[in-house]
């Protein structure tokens, strides 16, 4: 099956393979920096959280390092278009390594679909290289025939330590 | 090469009216004696003090580049010890924070000492048995900075004897704590939420600098709030401002906008944005807030707290608060290119949830190493830290709306887009820099 192209789902019910497609062209979308597509991977009222704290639960009253909703990703995703984004001049690049998705659970019922994903992902601009190792977490559900995601989250294993800046998506 | 160490003259010649020399950023040297001499010659922030609520309780942190430990003593009051053992100079506490019961001890030879740094025991107490230690700088325990003040919660301490004392140092400026704490209807702040760290490869004072720098959030904010006040003209008419546009609009004010909001100069380098109005001024109301506030303290003194929307207050050297959303940032020196900023928030005790969620929300989007406004701010910082190696000129230029009677001024309004604040903190920088040279 091809990562580039968006394959339709052939039940209503993903199988174990279709939900490690998507997460995995996900991760592929963001490394192209094929951003329009990457944002209509998810749902209207996803959420992209990145918590600040080890095995944080409440994004509202502990603070996070992303809690964002598809309006603040999209700002995200016109900001690196922009012609003054001068923290973009130049460009960063990205690079996702993948393990293979585990599915955590699946509701067919419920229409909710989890896979967890350990990773590497690689940011690197000008001379800099930097290497975060995260697991991510996708909450998925079928819409209008197309799966979508409800919640990635993004769980850093140094989640607390003084960062740079990390200016694209991991 | 040493040029400044013991020459208070070449010192001062770095500041000048309207301009200050590189080497305030870019040189070690001018690092090293401004850790040596003005921070420990400065009130600077440690903590505060609800982070440390129960005896034993303790939080490491740093004076300048000196490690220090903010603890609960066991009567109750605050201490500040420098995080050091007097044997052989271990660290102490192997966690940033935490409790450490009755006593601290020594994770190397098992000394130990009480919360107030005081030697408690020590093992094979024998050895030193006619060797003089009673007379030894080491039988006096953990040292405890001698100079603590605790403000309504925020704790200060003076390493030097020399120097200030803290209303001295502070005087008028207290007034934004006093704004930030009454916000409370009980008068009191925790911190809450958790503390975002972010490194930035530049001088601390051009961090220190910015927060009353009013000209640059149009300029290079464009990118983040100019993109989010674009998308939001997309939004369906009638469509509710959510809390982020709120939050992130105003950075694209227009010069006007910052030039009316005003300024306050205060001795001693401490001053404030936003004394008319600011950024934070047309925040939605809070539903319950103000009838909770106005249960505590009474109608008009409640309109006058919230009315007071103070946009960055700098606390000399090195924190900014905001009051209208009980929010401290702390740049921590650790080279000349070199800062780790600590960006902490508060709750407001007996304050409705919301008052929290904002504050959080507006200090992942603008002050996080993954804020969309927080890359555009390090992206200048560090492009300035390189291009201040340039020899085509070696002075950094202060001079808009420049006065030359102003030195002799002191808690007077002006311009907000004055860089008098920032000429003020070179005085204070200068002044503290050399004081007992």
């Amino acid at each position: 099956m091809s990562m580039v192209t968006e394959a339709p789902l052939r039940n209503a019910v993903p199988t174990d393979q279709e939900l490690i497609d998507f997460v995995v062209r996900e991760a592929r979308l963001i490394d192209q920096q094929r951003f329009d597509e990457w944002l209509d991977m998810y749902a209207d009222d996803a959420f992209y959280w990145m918590p600040l704290e080890w095995n944080q639960t409440d994004p509202r009253l502990t603070c996070s390092l992303m809690y964002e909703d598809k309006l603040l990703l999209s700002i995200r995703v016109e900001r690196l278009k922009g012609a003054r984004t001068f923290s973009q001049k130049p460009k960063s690049r990205c690079h996702h390594v993948l393990q293979t998705p585990q599915v955590d659970s699946r509701d067919a019922t419920a229409n909710s679909y989890v896979t967890w994903t350990a990773m590497h992902y690689v940011e690197t601009r000008l001379d800099e290289q930097t290497l975060y190792a995260a697991w991510a977490t996708h909450h998925l559900s079928v819409e209008n025939g197309k799966l979508k995601i409800k919640l990635k989250r993004v769980d850093l294993i140094n989640c607390d330590a003084a960062f740079g800046n990390i200016q694209l998506f991991m | 090469m040493t040029r400044y160490a013991g020459n208070a003259a070449a010192l001062r010649a770095l500041v000048r009216d309207q301009e200050v020399h590189r080497d305030v950023y870019v040189s070690e040297e001018v690092f090293q004696l401004e850790m040596e001499h003005m921070f420990p010659n400065s009130w600077v922030y440690v903590g505060h003090d609800s982070q440390v609520p129960n005896a034993g309780d303790y939080f490491g942190t740093t004076i300048g580049t000196q490690p220090v430990l903010l603890v609960r003593h066991t009567d109750g009051t605050v201490k500040v010890l420098h995080n050091r053992c007097p044997h052989k100079g271990t660290r102490i506490t192997s966690e940033t924070c935490g409790n450490t019961g009755k006593f601290f001890r020594c994770p190397y030879h098992a000394w130990s000492f009480k919360t107030d740094g005081s030697l408690l025991a020590i093992p094979l107490k024998k050895g030193y048995e006619n060797t003089g230690f009673e007379q030894s700088h080491a039988a006096t325990g953990m040292a405890p900075v001698r100079h603590i003040r605790n403000y309504r919660g925020f704790v200060f301490a003076k390493i030097n004897d020399g120097g200030l004392d803290f209303e001295e140092f502070f005087g008028e400026s207290l007034s934004s704590f006093d704004n930030m704490v009454d916000r409370s209807p009980v008068g009191q702040l925790k911190v809450a939420g958790g503390v975002l760290r972010y490194m930035h490869n530049c001088n601390w004072k051009m961090l220190v600098e910015n927060q009353t720098d009013t000209c640059h959030p149009m300029v290079a904010h464009e990118s983040s709030a100019g993109t989010v006040v674009e998308v939001w003209k997309k939004a369906p008419p009638g469509t509710r401002k959510p809390m982020a546009v709120e939050i992130i609009a105003p950075f694209m004010s227009p010069y006007e906008f910052f030039e009316n909001m005003g300024i306050r100069i205060w001795d001693n380098g401490h001053g404030h944005t936003g004394v008319h109005h600011s950024i934070h001024s047309d925040y939605s109301a809070v539903p319950g807030y103000f009838d909770k506030m106005k249960a505590a303290y009474g109608e008009e003194r409640a309109k006058a707290i919230l009315d007071e929307n103070r946009h960055n207050t700098v606390y000399f050297p090195n924190i900014m608060i905001k009051g209208p959303i009980q929010l401290l940032r702390h740049f921590k020196p650790i080279a000349a290119n070199k800062t780790l900023v600590e960006s902490w928030t508060f709750q407001l005790v007996d304050a409705p949830d919301m008052l929290l969620e904002r504050t959080l929300m507006y200090n992942r989007l603008i002050n996080a190493p993954t804020s969309i406004v927080g890359h555009d701010d390090l992206e200048m910082y560090e492009r300035a830290q390189e291009g201040l190696h340039s020899n085509g000129n070696e002075w950094v230029n202060l001079q808009r709306l420049y006065s030359p009677d102003e030195a002799e001024q002191t808690n007077v309004a002006v311009n907000g887009t004055s860089e008098w604040p920032m000429r003020h903190q070179f005085r204070a920088w200068s002044k503290f820099m050399t004081m007992g040279m």
